[in-house]
């Protein structure tokens, strides 16, 4: 167990991290995430305040769409990252559990210069989250919830009832696998916990809940960001990947000025994917160049179960962003060798 | 925790097994057991002579990366290539298919100072 943002988590379950990890790539996995946090957003200026106060574009989306964004502030730093709901009459925010103090007051301040037209309410409290991931997820969803999970197309949410607690359903997660999150009262969370168990148990698919240390490495091969690691508030959105999250034709977003200088100007650093060989990369390690000189540092590395690779995502001088290129981690005072690559290392399920 | 009454240990939770004419070295159960799964480990060159104590490796789980310290004094005659294709032989048979490596003493003598199963049982029982 491990302390994170005020909650008691499992780094890894008794089934240990990597065949956790594998689980979640070739059955279902359970993810206990209540620490998430939710905010709805509304009132009659909302849809123009969370388009001015996200990065992406949002007011193009229907009803029900869900949409990954950024929280940026005036320089272009990432406060935080976001998933947009939009509901009817409403929008839901989920939020990361170590921000959420940070983003309910972000929004809130800003919301107040729209002079009492919008209105934020963080309900992380009565909201239980749990993400429901793997190739056979909407399987399960779909023996259990009513209507069936699958008929919730990719990155759009759903009622759906399950053992009678009135779910919102995202087809949304963080693993690379389909499936999707739940949002539900705090009170059903153990019920419908244990009905998931129970129903992989009945219906023969392997379900399993898994701890911190999977979660990471799946999203690490799937090539999404953890705040704190590859995105934070010393990290600009650009140098970290995500001007496709960032829809510049806006007339305004909170850091797009910012944006724009440094699109301009040019990044001085580039998020990249390194494999090395010989031992195990990770966060604080130096990347080298071949002649041994510092070009970067490793924010996050790790061994990958799917992929059986070594590997680190580091911020590097540009000059050596480019996949192929030749470089090293220094581990344990020794370099070792490695090459820029692709990301993501794991082609997430929307995308194949 | 599994201890293996034939070997002796170290506090650091390295143990040697007299195997002939050389001793086995690796890392106790309940190591591998607080360290998670193993997913690498570097392994120290054959031929190269380590004092008791000092680093001669490191295991890397998932959740850190470990020095390993020679329970006893000696030159490296053989190390577990396995380990290479597959270092979670460390987490399933630390004693037996998960040896790191083989030494051979320098001062054999050494291997009475270390601590016996009971004494280490106590010992990493105290973690």
């Amino acid at each position: 167990m491990a302390p994170f943002a005020g909650y008691d988590m499992p780094i890894s379950y008794p089934t240990g991290a990597v065949e956790e990890h594998n689980i979640c790539r070739r059955g279902v996995g359970l993810f206990d995430i209540d620490h998430m946090g939710q905010l709805i957003v509304s009132g009659p200026d909302a849809d123009a305040f969370v388009s001015h106060t996200v990065s992406g574009a949002v007011l193009d989306m229907k009803d029900g769409d869900a949409r990954y964004s950024l929280l940026l502030d005036d320089k272009g730093l990432v406060l935080d990252d976001l998933f947009v709901y939009r509901l009817p009459g409403r929008w839901w925010i989920v939020v990361n559990a170590s921000n959420l103090e940070t983003d309910v007051e972000w929004f809130t301040l800003r919301a107040r210069e729209w002079k009492g037209t919008v209105k934020v309410e963080d309900v992380s409290e009565a909201t239980y989250m749990i993400a429901v991931q793997g190739p056979r997820a909407l399987e399960l969803l779909d023996l259990m919830g009513t209507p069936k999970a699958s008929s919730c197309p990719r990155f759009t949410s759903g009622e759906i009832v399950i053992q009678g607690t009135k779910n919102l359903f995202g087809r949304t997660g963080y693993t690379g696998e389909d499936g999707g999150e739940l949002f539900f009262p705090a009170q059903d969370a153990l019920g419908l916990w244990e009905g998931f168990i129970k129903a992989g148990e009945t219906h023969g698919i392997e379900v399993k809940a898994i701890g911190l240390a999977a979660r990471d490495s799946l999203r690490f091969e799937a090539g999404m960001p953890l705040h704190g690691h590859e995105i934070s508030p010393s990290i600009n959105a650009l140098e970290a990947g995500f001007k496709w999250a960032c829809d510049f034709s806006k007339p305004d977003f909170v850091g797009k000025k910012a944006l724009e200088a440094i699109a301009a100007a040019g990044v001085s650093r580039k998020l990249v994917g390194i494999e090395i060989t010989g031992g195990v990369p990770r966060e604080g390690y130096d990347v080298v160049s071949p002649s041994g000189e510092k070009i970067g540092t490793c924010v996050a590395g790790m061994f990958c179960p799917t992929t059986k690779k070594y590997a680190a995502n580091a911020f590097v001088e540009p000059q050596f962003a480019r996949p192929g290129t030749e470089v090293a981690v220094m581990a344990h005072g020794k370099p070792k060798s490695g090459v820029v690559v692709k990301r993501p290392l794991y082609l997430p399920a929307y995308r194949r | 925790m599994k201890i293996d009454s034939a070997a002796r240990y170290q506090a650091s939770h390295e143990f040697a097994r007299k195997d002939g004419t050389v001793f086995v070295i690796g890392i106790s159960d309940h190591a591998q057991e607080a360290l998670g799964d193993i997913v690498f480990v570097e392994l120290p060159e054959v031929g190269k002579t380590f004092a008791k104590g000092q680093s001669f490796g490191v295991v890397e789980s998932v959740k850190a990366a470990s020095d390993l310290y020679m329970p006893i004094s000696g030159t490296v005659t053989a190390v577990n290539d396995a380990l290479g294709g597959d270092p979670a032989l460390v987490n399933r048979d630390c004693y037996g298919l998960g040896w790191i490596a083989k030494v051979e003493a320098t001062k054999a003598g050494e291997f009475e100072g270390l601590l016996d199963a009971a004494a280490y049982e106590k010992e990493a029982g105290k973690d």
